[in-house]
């Protein structure tokens, strides 16, 4: 559990460091995307359109965050993560389409992005559930917005972040997935349980 | 007493639970913090910690999703306003959505629009029990959508009932993984139908954590079970660890000779609760949240953060 502190954008050699229950703070560019970016990405990705901002070696962020406007600034109320395994189809596709290095998210993705994320170099990271007003206190200023139309917790929102974390990497890009991992220690256990359950 | 009491009371209810975790939830996750041993895991915790901390602080919501509102009702029968109190639960919902606020989350299922003010059909839910008294007892619960989707109801083979159930509540568990933001609160039923079940199962997590149910037989089903989950290793956040529940509450029902419902209905660690208590005196007692946790009414502006 080694502890690293990063700036974006990431390299492709800062990423490969990244092992799995590594602690993760991330200073730089963050940019929040749910089900309806998502799908727009892809759009983009499939066409050859740019996306509204260069985002290699940035970071993606599954938040919908809650913002207010006051004198003409956007201030981040709550932004915490909302479950990743929605995203899943979309990932692997803008990890090599747009240079994403990484993912911050809660609950994990699946084999698809897995693969990619070793494939291209890319990882993973998990930041707490609920812990919205943590993840908003970091965040220093919204450098910008797009896709407003998509309605505010869609929107591509760009955010400048200071020491974001604790972000845990859940999966890195040298093919190791923890939930996974804890998937297989937990169903390891199952049989035990079960007999201490007395079935 | 005036008609507004009921509005204010339940405003102020709505704020504290969006705010402020009910002190039995704090105490049980500085407690899961102390005794997790994986480092992963009590990275989550302290996260945890210091996430109720800033909210208090900053006057805002613990999560940004501030989930689906249910009232639980005890009202006393000669309570006086007690023809008021469900439009009066309206107006309170639609009042602190704009001033705490609570995120929108009512969704007509065959538009897909959104109501903007968190009312709608059945929203918020109203759950009344009479009795006896001249008081009204109102419990608010704020429930996120990521705790409310590991929910799950069966009807088990009734020969083989508790047996059943208990493999019922590890599979449960074990298929939710990550997803309702553990460690986890549990309610779980059986016996009943199977709405009673759902519905007992749910008003477990009103039930203060640490107190075990006074049925012996019972409290020693929950500590077996807190314990089996507490083996998983799903761990906070479901990234491995010893704490995946903070307190498993388990009640039941009567039921058919033909049939064994069972119903677990999870919270998150955000289990967001208050309770107040309106005299037909007009006083009002807050039951769940300390007075100095109020800060003022939530009608007036500027109560909200920054
Ligand atoms: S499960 Fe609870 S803590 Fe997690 S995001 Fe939903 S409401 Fe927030």
């Amino acid at each position: 559990m080694a502890m690293y502190h990063l700036k974006t954008p990431l390299s492709d050699s800062e990423i490969r460091l990244l092992k799995v229950n590594d602690v993760l703070y991330i200073s730089g560019l963050v940019v929040t995307a749910r089900d309806q970016a998502h799908k727009r990405l892809l759009e983009h990705v499939k066409t050859g359109k740019p996306p509204p901002m260069d985002m290699s070696g940035l970071a993606i962020y599954h938040c919908g965050p809650v913002v207010k406007r006051e004198n003409e600034k956007w201030l981040v109320v709550a932004a915490g993560p909302t479950t990743s395994t929605r995203m899943e189809p979309f990932t692997a596709d803008l990890i090599r389409g747009l240079g994403v290095k990484l993912i911050i998210g809660k609950g994990g993705m699946g084999v698809k992005t897995t693969e990619a994320m070793s494939q291209y170099g890319a990882v993973y990271a998990s930041f707490t559930g609920g812990a919205a007003v943590l993840a908003a206190s970091l965040i220093k200023s919204v450098k910008g917005v797009e896709w407003l139309d998509l309605g505010v917790p869609e929107a591509l929102w760009v955010f400048e972040v200071e020491r974001f974390g604790p972000l845990i990497v859940a999966i890195d890009s040298h093919g190791r997935n923890l939930y996974m991992e804890v998937a297989n220690k937990v169903e390891a256990e199952r049989s035990q349980i079960y007999r201490k359950l007395g079935l | 007493m005036h008609v507004n009491l009921v509005e204010e009371t339940a405003c102020n209810l709505l704020k504290q639970a969006a705010v402020h975790l009910p002190e039995d939830v704090k105490k049980a996750l500085i407690r899961a913090y102390n005794s997790e041993e994986s480092e992963v895991g009590k990275s989550q915790l302290e996260a945890i910690l210091k996430n109720i901390e800033l909210a208090e602080e900053n006057q805002a919501p613990i999560c940004q999703d501030t989930g689906t509102i249910t009232f639980y009702i005890k009202a006393g029968s000669d309570f006086k306003m007690l023809r008021h109190v469900e439009e009066a639960l309206v107006t309170a919902v639609r009042r602190a959505t704009r001033h705490v606020p609570l995120r929108p989350n009512a969704i007509n299922p065959i538009n897909g629009r959104n109501s903007g003010d968190n009312t709608g059909r059945f929203s918020p839910q109203t759950i009344w029990e009479v009795v006896a008294g001249d008081f009204l007892e109102l419990t608010v619960m704020l429930k996120g959508g990521g705790s409310e989707n590991a929910s799950a109801l069966s009807t088990l083979l009734p020969s083989d009932g508790i047996k059943e159930l208990k493999k019922f509540v590890v599979e449960t568990v074990v298929r939710a993984g990550a997803q309702p933001c553990p460690p986890v609160i549990l309610g779980i039923a059986f016996g009943g139908n199977v709405d009673l079940t759902m519905k007992l199962a749910k008003k477990a997590l009103l039930r203060p954590l640490g107190k075990a149910n006074p049925d012996p037989e019972v409290a020693r089903l929950e500590a077996e079970l807190m314990d089996a989950v507490n083996s998983t290793g799903i761990g906070p956040m479901g990234l491995g660890g010893r704490i995946t529940t903070l307190g498993v509450h388990v009640d039941y029902a009567y039921r058919h000779p033909a049939t064994f419902p069972a119903a677990v209905a999870f919270s998150c660690w955000a289990l967001r609760r208050a309770s107040a208590r309106i005299n037909n005196d007009g006083s009002v007692e807050y039951l769940t949240h300390r007075d100095d946790e109020l800060y003022g009414h939530v009608s007036s502006e500027n109560t909200f953060i920054r």
